[in-house]
């Protein structure tokens, strides 16, 4: 607010002046309301710093007191993972390989289903079917994980079982089949838009050309696409890593160490939970080690959002 | 020629493949709600929705589990809309680019696939060890809160950015403040997109049992909080936060992992009504979105 320039200069009448002075307070008011505005928006957007500050904070601190009672050396090439038995062992590879597992079965499912759905849906469908399709794909993402579980140890399995009859009740592959159905919208949705973002001249030349609809899509669309869908399926190796009641409920909860799907193993979300189902006193060793998990698992999970974080930037400058 | 007549057959040969793809997705999540209402709608009953959990299946209800869920979505609700909303809008329309508003933007974007039992370890040691507030419906709310405010964030920046620069220009031409914009015309052209977003955030927190059970969670409650109404004045009590709760995730998690198939069948029941929330949510969400945005035409 500059230096206000009165038309008539009437100030000399009193009845003004009050009115004009009622009128600078008002405006201060003004002023005072609105910066305390704006202030209080910018707490709320600090909230998400505390957020991420308090997860860092308490998970490097509780870690920190592990690796006092535990070698570094041993959490890392120790193939045993038995920290609540008498004889204890503090070896994460076992939950880092079910994890790397169950992830690994996702991806084969997810990223070629959700990779063709979105090439389907963004260069063949008409937009019709794209309005119906997409949203109802998306609701694989909104089913309860919980219902995942349910539905890969007590449909899945027995359905697998009914092909390979060795296949054990708990098993990483079931978990890994159905937490890659869960994931294809993640992945179809987000290239999707990708791919739509791309301008049409390009779509166009290909097709001057005397390019076929499939050498459009994957010569010129995926290409220029790629950023956004290399987005896409780094968010959802993410979320494959992080799912957690799915793998605890179908995958069993042994640590061993395997790379075979078909066995039981135990990832590092689901022991997180199977000792937290249990009774564990604060500030033992066993509470530390779920601590510990925690914090591979962010640190995994961190490397893959930051880089899809940068992706999806760059496909916004890009389009 | 023949090259040709590969490519063509190529391309046939996709749209084959990608009506499949599809196909494959859809008929699972057919699947996934055909096995669940074959195995649960057997135990639909008043007597299911309005029992508490027992050792015997065919008494065991849901009645502490959907309580519990109510009133922890409540906390969620009125922690994460308004935090989420009033972050949004700093950054939308307050915050100028600097290293700050690059800060905050690229840890929401991390938080938003931080798993979601990270949250749940974090609650752990903070909410309930810390603040020694134990595991009570407000730790709970308030940890499903943290967990989905990235989200609101997110789609609620996406709303407010699709309202046009002209609008906000009109408005201070007129003489409005910043807040009187915002209050008056930004947030109330982007309601529903943000109606939308808050719809399936809260439709996520209510399915999430991890961060739950992390928390501490019970799985056999056979008694509600206290009630948030009283007959005396104030009338109003907050009692119930402190209340240790059930949740109905928790409780479908706690019917599977018992070995007795009766068991199972509960379990199916209580996924069945957990999915039903969910999806009428998401429905909820879909139709809000096609209505406001028949509603406004730039």
């Amino acid at each position: 607010m500059g230096t206000r320039v009165p038309l008539l200069d009437l100030s000399h009448e009193a009845g003004l002046r009050t009115l004009s002075q009622a009128m600078t307070g008002e405006r201060t008011l003004r002023r005072i309301r609105e910066w305390a505005i704006e202030k209080i928006l910018l707490l709320a957007a600090l909230v998400s710093i505390a957020i991420t500050a308090g997860i860092v904070g308490l998970l490097l601190y509780e870690s920190l007191v592990f690796f006092q009672s535990v070698s570094i050396v041993d959490f890392f090439t120790d193939t045993q993972w038995t920290p609540l038995f008498a004889d204890a062992h503090y070896g994460i590879l076992p939950l880092v390989a079910g994890t790397l597992v169950t992830t690994a079965i996702a991806l084969l499912v997810a990223l070629p289903l959700g990779t063709v759905t979105a090439v389907y849906l963004s260069e063949y469908a008409s937009p019709r079917v794209g309005e119906v399709m997409k949203p109802f794909l998306e609701l694989l993402s909104a089913v309860p994980t919980v219902v995942y579980g349910y539905f890969a140890l007590l449909f899945v399995t027995p359905v697998l079982q009914k092909i390979f009859p060795a296949l054990p009740g708990f098993n990483m592959l079931s978990a890994g089949l159905v937490i890659g159905i869960m994931i294809v919208p993640y992945i179809s949705s987000m290239s999707e838009d990708a791919m739509r973002a791309v301008p049409m001249h390009v779509r166009e030349g290909s097709y001057a050309m005397g390019a076929t609809c499939f050498q459009t899509a994957f010569r010129a669309i995926i290409p220029s696409a790629l950023s956004g869908i290399a987005a896409a399926y780094v968010l959802g190796i993410s979320r494959a890593i992080g799912e957690t009641m799915v793998v605890a409920i179908a995958a069993g909860m042994q640590p061993t160490l395997t790379w075979n799907p078909t066995q039981p193993a135990e990832t590092m979300t689901a022991y997180i939970v199977q000792v937290s189902m249990g009774d564990l006193p604060h500030g033992s060793i066993g509470y530390q080690t779920i601590f510990v998990t925690g914090l591979m698992l962010f640190l995994m999970t961190l490397v893959f959002n930051i880089a899809g974080h940068i992706l999806k930037k760059r496909l916004r400058r890009t389009a | 020629m023949s090259n040709l007549r590969g490519n063509k057959v190529r391309n046939a040969v996709f749209a084959i493949v990608g009506l499949i793809a599809m196909l494959v997705s859809s008929l699972t999540l057919l699947a996934l709600i055909a096995a669940l209402a074959m195995d649960g709608s057997s135990r639909f009953s008043s007597h299911f929705f309005f029992s508490f959990p027992s050792r015997f299946p065919e008494e065991a209800g849901i009645l502490s589990a959907w309580v519990g869920t109510s009133l922890v979505m409540l906390v969620t609700a009125c922690t994460a809309i308004p935090l989420g909303i009033a972050a949004a809008v700093y950054l939308e329309e307050y915050g100028s680019k600097n290293w700050l508003t690059d800060l905050i933007e690229i840890n929401i974007a991390n938080l938003a696939g931080v798993p979601s039992i990270v949250y749940g370890l974090m609650a752990l040691g903070l909410f309930v060890y810390q603040f020694h507030w134990g595991s009570s419906i407000l730790t709970a709310g308030l940890t499903l809160a943290l967990l989905i405010l990235p989200m609101v964030i997110i789609t609620t920046r996406e709303a407010i950015r699709t309202v046009p620069p002209s609008i906000r220009e009109a408005a201070f031409a007129l003489g409005a403040s910043k807040w009187q914009t915002v209050h008056d015309h930004v947030l109330p052209y982007s309601l529903g997109g943000i109606l939308t977003g808050l719809i399936i955030a809260l439709s996520r927190a209510i399915g999430e049992s991890a961060p739950l059970m992390t928390i501490g969670a019970l799985s056999f409650v056979a008694f509600l909080p206290h009630p948030p109404l009283q007959q005396e004045f104030p009338f109003l009590s907050f009692q119930w936060l402190m209340d240790p709760f059930a949740a109905l995730p928790i409780q479908t998690f706690n019917w599977i992992s018992r070995p007795q198939e009766e068991f199972h069948l509960n379990a199916a029941a209580a996924g069945l009504v957990l999915l039903g929330m969910t999806l009428a949510m998401n429905a909820l969400a879909i139709t809000v979105r096609a209505r406001f945005r028949k509603r406004l035409q730039w």
